[in-house]
């Protein structure tokens, strides 16, 4: 499962152009790690996209910080 | 300029005047265009008439569920969508003391919320590519008022702010969000005016003709072409001088 963490990480990395190093659990996309709005519905389109899984919009309202994902992807997703 | 090969359009209204030219000139330009309408037999004429690269998706803009269908069928038909014609638009004329509320609903629903349902739905893969160009066709009485119609004149000029927020939003994605505004066109809409009335427009149009549907699908096809990039959050007006704004 920490294979989910590490892909989740990936993303956020190249998405967003931040260092792996600032890609903490605890990140929340928008304070610190510099994403808009917009990066926001990207990137829950990219793990949408990578794990396979529909993300509902009041799930990924939710989903404000690196961690936030992580546990979304792991209780939802099927691989 | 302007080459549109290797792009897909989505153009409602296409059953239309002005829908149907602008449908044609994408096509003319390269486009696989997908004609979108209520009127399935006319559509499938014009798909007749352009031959290949030419798909047909008939759906009614005031119902969610069939612009969710229309967005995801026309994105299937071609494989992806890069151009949004916003074109589809109804009139429900009357003084607004005698406007019923089913008249003021209708226009708004088809022309506005509609529209917005649309491009909404269209967003995301234009988001994910890089690439969107979203021309919506507002009209001059979204801009100067007209008596009589006052719900379409609303839903018009809803168009032009909805869009101008759109092109803020999606601006940084090479996404481009525009309108065009038309003037008195000379199409079957227009053609039930009598000669009255038009002798009474044409006193206020400068270049003393109606317009005709060309015009405005040019205007169009400049919008949506890669040349036009930079161009987003405007409303081009084509009115032979009518209203200079």
């Amino acid at each position: 499962m920490s294979d989910i963490a590490e892909r989740v990480k990936k993303i956020v990395v190249e998405h967003l152009g931040v260092e792996a190093a600032q890609v903490k659990e605890d990140a929340k996309f928008i304070d610190d790690l510099g994403a808009d709005s917009l990066d926001t519905v990207e990137l829950v389109m990219a793990f949408e996209e990578e794990f396979a899984i529909e993300i509902p919009d009041d799930a990924a309202e939710k989903i404000q910080t690196v961690g936030d994902a992580i546990g979304f992807i792991k209780s939802n997703a099927k691989s | 300029m302007f080459d549109l090969s290797g792009k897909t359009a989505l153009v409602t209204g296409a059953s239309g005047g002005i829908g149907g030219a602008i449908a044609r000139a994408l096509h003319r330009q390269g486009a696989t265009v997908t004609l979108s309408g209520t009127r399935a037999e006319a559509l499938e004429q014009l798909k007749a008439s352009l031959g290949e690269r030419t798909h047909v998706v008939a759906a009614r803009m005031d119902d969610a569920a069939d612009i969710d269908r229309l967005a995801k069928e026309s994105e299937a038909a071609m494989g992806k969508l890069d151009i949004l014609v916003n074109n589809a638009g109804i009139t429900r004329d009357n003084i607004s003391m005698r406007m019923k509320d089913e008249e003021w609903e209708k226009v708004l629903q088809v022309n506005l919320t509609g529209t917005f349902r649309l491009t909404r739905a269209v967003m995301r893969g234009m988001m994910k590519r890089r690439f969107g160009r979203v021309v919506s066709i507002t009209s001059i009485v979204g801009v100067t008022g007209n008596p009589g119609q006052a719900n379409y004149a609303a839903a018009k000029a809803g168009l032009i702010g909805m869009s101008k927020s759109l092109a803020q939003e999606l601006a940084s994605r090479g996404i481009t969000v525009n309108c065009v505004a038309p003037g008195f066109i000379a199409t079957p809409m227009t053609d039930g005016l009598t000669d009255e009335q038009k002798k009474g427009i044409l006193a206020r149009v400068p270049a003393d003709r109606l317009g005709t549907p060309d015009e405005i699908a040019a205007g169009v096809v400049y919008l949506v072409s890669e040349e036009a990039a930079y161009v987003t959050g405007q409303t081009l007006h084509i009115n032979g001088g009518m209203a200079m704004i």
